[in-house]
């Protein structure tokens, strides 16, 4: 099911404060869309407007290309997990996952042994088979997720929604859930869309993220995208660990402030005047210094991940570097050097120059 | 020691203040033997004072249950201007006096009051009548459904509400299948506390009663008339009665809690 949002404004209640200002989005169907972005970005509000658990001021919001309709309508299009799974603690995991069928009118109701082979189904795609007769206070919170996913899917829906849905699991819970959340949603040719602040999270199971900032979409891309083309330089730092450069950009050349950092060509395009230059850590590289000239110190800072961690002094900061991990590597034994930036972005007034 | 110390000052406080005035009260009701406290019973009277506090009772625990959860969810789920103010008035009846209470209902509708002449009138009796003492009993039990439920409700949030809506539920599905067995416990809670202020109200039924035997005396009023008149045995026997229902209402009231650690044992 495809997603289309227009324009959509959202005041916070009794004030003129905008939760979503002017936002747009096309979900197309089976995508598997992350909204990422800090606390009070205005993830949860957009995932809550296209739900219609909360209304909007302005805009337009299309499902399939068509209206909203009743929620009882959407309810049948629309599975939603909530944040800390709101199941209904005074029912059995199998009365919970059978709510949204005992719900529809009388009928279309299926029949009382349909409707428990449909819940026998479902637990067993979510792997918890015996989990039925329990309640969910017996339940761990990996059990939990999978249930309330379960009730979010008992009727069918073609438009997945999740809010913050691993918040509450421990790392290996959640690396596994993930994984099997991202298989589930190709197996049942799902539309997913899923709101995390964790940005591996989101790198590692979408394949589109949309970054929010103050109630906006800042940008809109696949992760690769995202991670070669930061459009601003608040995208830039979301993603992952960065180190930034001021300097200006003169003749062609973008001249660092810092001593230790060498200067770097820079496209035609990029007018002359101050810019900061954004890379991360494993982009950073080291030339030998030149002697008599400035040098900066390296200090090696452990290895992980494949990557060994060196910092490097500069006047009056510490600049985090990473070089692949293999003996004989070009910083191993170098105790001093220049840093090569030239893989930077440019930002200008937080916005990409280059 | 010490921990002795203090289990034996607690009991010996409880049984002082809370166990012995019902002790004393079945005592001075048995001090003759059981035949004089149950033949104190046919007293047409009595029995009519008995049939109207059931009346009563279960006419105020109906509307005020009712009243309770449209007024806790109301004040639960929605955030509007007057709330908090909302909130403090529903206690108003805790913390006036049930004297106060009982005048205010007989300046509106007493032979004197505001809307009493044209009601009169009309042929409709409320003052000094059975519907004066259920607005008085009503008015004095209201808050104690919408008190147990409010904070319970406060605190669930409304997330299982949204999840229900989300699932396909309409309004009554999600307030039967959802809000309300949620918290069934503090209802029942309350439901049973109402009923136990209900059959036990004095202060507000005497004012707008006018104690008349066997019309419009309840329990609380028939025994005071009994307990003035010398009738001791019968006073205490029907004092044990109401004392009695009122603690069965009260130990009712943990039933659930038994209930579901039995349910446990047996999973």
């Amino acid at each position: 099911m495809s997603v289309q949002v227009e324009n959509l404004v959202r005041h916070a209640p009794g004030s003129t404060r905008r939760l979503l200002d002017d936002v747009s989005l096309t979900v197309p169907t089976g995508a598997f869309v992350a909204l990422v972005g800090p606390s009070g970005a205005g993830k949860t509000t957009l995932l809550r407007a296209i739900a219609g658990l909360d209304t909007f001021e302005h805009g337009t919001l299309l499902l399939d290309g068509q209206g909203m309709g009743s929620m009882r309508d959407r309810a049948r299009k629309i599975g939603f997990v909530f944040q800390n799974y709101a199941l209904f603690p005074h029912m059995t995991v199998a009365r919970n996952i059978a709510f949204g069928l005992d719900v529809l009118p009388r009928s279309e109701r299926p029949t009382r042994s349909a409707s428990a082979a449909r819940v026998q189904d479902l637990l067993e795609l979510m792997q918890i088979p015996d989990a039925g007769p329990s309640y969910p206070a017996r339940l761990s919170g990996g059990q939990r997720q999978r249930v309330a996913l379960a009730r979010a899917l008992a009727t069918g829906p073609k438009l997945l929604l999740l809010d913050e849905p691993f918040g509450a699991l421990d790392p290996i819970v959640r690396r596994s859930i993930r994984t099997w959340l991202k298989a589930l949603h190709e197996r049942l040719g799902l539309t997913t869309i899923l709101v995390t602040h964790d940005q591996d999270e989101a790198v590692e199971i979408a394949d589109r993220i949309v970054v929010m900032q103050g109630g906006r979409i800042v940008q809109d891309a696949t992760p690769e995208v995202l991670n070669q083309n930061p459009q601003t330089a608040f995208v830039m730092e979301f993603l992952g660990e960065a180190s930034s450069f001021s300097g200006t950009v003169r003749d062609g050349l973008m001249v660092p402030d810092e001593a230790g950092v060498l200067p770097f060509p820079v496209a035609a395009s990029v007018s002359p005047g101050p810019v900061t230059a954004m890379l991360r850590p494993y982009e950073i590289q080291v030339r030998p210094g030149v002697e008599g000239g400035p040098a900066v110190v390296f200090s090696a800072d452990g290895a992980r991940n494949g990557y060994r961690h060196y910092k490097a002094h500069l006047a009056d900061r510490l600049i985090p570097f990473w070089v692949p991990d293999y003996a004989g590597n070009p910083v191993e034994g170098q105790a001093s050097g220049l840093l090569d930036i030239s893989r930077a972005r440019l930002f200008r007034e937080g916005q990409r120059c280059g | 020691m010490r921990r002795y110390a203090l289990w034996a000052a607690t009991w010996g406080l409880i049984a002082l203040v809370l166990l012995m005035p019902p002790a004393v009260v079945v005592a001075e009701a048995l001090k003759n033997g059981l035949a004089p406290a149950l033949a104190s019973f046919s007293d047409p009277d009595g029995q009519a004072a008995i049939w109207l506090t059931l009346e009563v009772t279960v006419v105020s625990v109906l509307l005020n249950t009712v009243f309770g959860v449209l007024a806790a969810w109301v004040l639960t789920k929605y955030r509007f201007s007057g709330r908090s103010a909302l909130l403090v008035l529903v206690e108003l009846p805790l913390s006036i006096s049930p004297v106060v209470s009982g005048l205010v209902w007989l300046l509106l509708f007493g032979a004197q009051g505001w809307w009493g002449p044209a009601l009169e009138r009309a042929g409709v009796h409320i003052a000094f009548a059975v519907p004066g003492i259920m607005l008085a009993t009503v008015f004095v039990t209201l808050p104690y459904v919408v008190r147990t439920l409010v904070p319970l409700m406060e605190q669930q949030g409304r997330d299982a509400e949204e999840a229900a809506m989300l699932a396909g539920a309409g309004f009554w599905n999600i307030l039967w299948r959802v809000t309300l067995p949620g918290a069934r416990v503090a209802l029942f809670s309350g439901i049973l506390l109402t009923t136990a202020r209900a059959m036990g109200e004095f202060g507000a039924v005497s004012v707008v009663s006018g104690h008349i035997p066997g019309l419009t005396e309840t329990m609380p009023l028939h025994i005071e008339s009994l307990y003035n008149g010398y009738q001791t045995v019968a006073a205490f026997t029907m004092a044990a009665l109401l004392a009695g229902m009122a603690m069965m209402a009260v130990l009712l009231r943990s039933a659930p809690e038994y209930l579901a650690r039995w349910k446990e044992k047996q999973a």
